[in-house]
């Protein structure tokens, strides 16, 4: 990394489908150690920017800086190489693999490929770091079970435990707590926001339950029709009235 | 579980001890259907990731040929040298033909493999001077590490030396699926999604899975041409790419055991039926293939799991699916 250089920078990141405007300009910095929150309405080109930033789709202009180094255009596999890692708002797992196999998958696919390729999956270097994060997001006792024996809280919990087991520099969370009960929400969020504490992780989470954002958030951006038009504290962007009015529909 | 070491011990026993009392055409379906499995597994890995190829018959080719080249050219016609050879061929043909392969995914697939394969059973065919067309090509009499037995044990040794290559391709296989690669073969089944967001390449997985397919059908190729002692260019034809699966579905894809108990139950139903149906043999296939379907999908594996009372997680979801 060089010096002082933001762990992310978005330079006027563009993207159309057609007549829609996915993402209009957007130009965002995001320095060591932040913690971000994302608002805005469906469609307002929220997961657009997760999808632009790791590349699952290439901007029509604009450029995508990681570290100082860019990356724009990049295929995600490579960007998650470089170390950005992302969660999603379905969550998107192996799901007739156990809790604890997804977790090994995670933790092989970030070792060095190689001479070792040929050992088993299960091995006790793997194995012992992935019991302990599957115990520090509460999934232990699902550890050896099809993931689709998981609850949904369990599943969004999983999803963001593979992409922190990538020991990322970045961390995407696509709506954490969506189709998660109203009652598991804030547990989840605790959970998720502890071991993002504990790990210093730079983190972006987008999120549609403005009291989830003004809880977690230290910094929030909403987002409208592609553009960002609110990028401040917490406190003062959800009581903007034109955010709400564009987040929520009404001031 | 005592029984998980216990029941493959005496499968495997009752493999070794077979020919010894078995009449001779037995034994020599039996070796048919033993050197065909290695081909069979490769096909039934791809199977596993929620793939299916209707042209491995090409990498079984491309092993037979070259037992019946290395006769007829270089009048080599022992066993430890050419099961290597055909085991690299088919491995060196996989690799070039998964650089395309690898990219494709679904019907794509399935239809691309079946193009190559007819290519290559078009190559076969018409290039008469070199392949024989039609008529094929001769094995020879086999020797092992420079022996050749006495003619009256030659049938013997070939089956120990199909079943010993068996159980080396049951172990690469085991080894496989219990690495990072194997699982992720199975987890793209899944999801290739979450595969890339790890960081890990699903063309990847592909194309290593279809290099060590392509070596067992090599491998399968070699044991074929010597059982049978003749090659011809139906080794590379679709109907043989679709026996494999064919076999696969038969025994069930979900375990290593399954698809060598259907290349077994194949070629017997497949004797039995031409012998007592020889108009209608290949119905009879097509209703044991629709009752399997129908109701038991894990195969003749799963069948024999639920006799045994202990049918695992993973053969009951293979039930449901």
């Amino acid at each position: 990394m060089r010096d002082g250089a933001p762990v992310l920078e978005t330079v006027d990141l563009t993207k159309t489908f057609g007549m829609v405007t996915a993402a209009s300009g957007v130009s965002v910095r995001l320095r060591e150690g932040e913690l971000v929150g994302i608002v805005g309405a469906n469609g307002s080109g929220k997961t657009t920017f997760l999808n632009l930033v790791t590349g699952y789709l290439k901007p029509d202009r604009g450029r995508v800086l990681f570290a100082g180094r860019e990356c724009t255009g990049l295929p995600p596999r490579d960007i998650t190489r470089l170390g950005i890692a992302r969660s999603f708002q379905v969550p998107q797992l192996y799901t007739h693999l156990t809790a604890l196999e997804n977790l090994l998958l995670a933790l092989a696919a970030r070792a060095d490929r190689g001479v070792e390729f040929w050992r088993p999956l299960y091995r006790a270097e793997w194995v012992e770091p992935a019991l302990a994060t599957l115990e520090r997001f509460g999934l232990g006792a699902y550890a050896r079970r099809p993931v689709s024996d998981l609850p949904e809280g369990g599943r969004k919990l999983l999803d963001v435990a593979l992409s922190v087991a990538l020991q990322p520099r970045l961390l995407l969370m696509d709506e954490p707590t969506s189709g998660v009960s109203i009652e598991e929400k804030f547990p989840v969020m605790d959970t998720l926001m502890a071991v993002v504490a504990e790990r210093g992780l730079t983190t972006i989470f987008v999120e549609h339950d403005m009291d989830v954002v003004q809880r977690y958030a230290r910094r929030v951006l909403a987002f409208d029709t592609g553009r960002v038009v609110a990028d401040g504290p917490p406190d003062v962007v959800l009581a903007d009235p034109e955010v709400r009015r564009a987040v929520l529909g009404r001031a | 579980m005592g029984g998980r070491r216990f029941a493959p011990a005496v499968g495997a026993a009752l493999l070794v001890a077979a020919p010894l009392v078995i009449p001779d055409w037995m034994r020599f379906i039996l070796a048919l259907a033993l050197a065909k499995f290695p081909a069979v597994l490769g096909v039934a890995l791809f199977l596993r990731g929620g793939m299916v190829s209707f042209g491995h018959a090409m990498f079984y080719a491309v092993g037979a040929y070259a037992v019946g080249f290395s006769a007829r050219w270089l009048g080599l016609r022992d066993v430890a040298a050419l099961l290597p050879l055909g085991v690299v061929l088919g491995a060196a043909a996989a690799a070039l033909v998964g650089l395309v392969m690898a990219r494709y995914r679904e019907v794509f697939f399935a239809m691309l493999n079946l193009a190559f394969s007819m290519m290559l059973y078009g190559a076969l065919l018409k290039l008469y001077w070199v392949t024989g067309g039609t008529d094929g090509l001769a094995a020879g009499v086999p020797t092992f590490f420079g022996w050749a037995p006495p003619r009256e044990f030659l049938r013997l040794v070939l089956y120990y030396a199909t079943l010993a290559t068996t159980g080396l391709a049951v172990w690469v296989v085991y080894r496989f699926l219990a690495s990072p690669l194997g699982y992720f073969l199975r987890a793209r089944g899944d999801n290739e999604i979450r595969i890339e967001y790890s960081g890990e390449s699903v063309q990847r997985v592909i194309y290593v899975t279809y290099v060590l397919s392509g070596a067992l059908g090599g491998a399968a190729g070699v044991l074929a041409a010597f059982v049978v002692g003749h090659i011809v260019p139906e080794y590379a034809f679709w109907v043989q790419s679709g026996e494999f699966v064919f076999i696969a579905l038969l025994g069930g894809f979900e375990s290593v055991p399954g698809p060598l108990v259907g290349a077994i139950a194949f070629e017997f139903i497949r004797a039995y039926a031409s012998k007592y149906f020889p108009n209608e043999w290949q119905m009879v296939l097509g209703v044991i293939m629709l009752a399997i379907i129908l109701f038991r999908p894990g195969g003749l594996w799963a069948i024999w799991e639920a006799l045994r009372g202990r049918l695992g997680p993973r053969a009951g979801e293979v039930q449901h699916a």
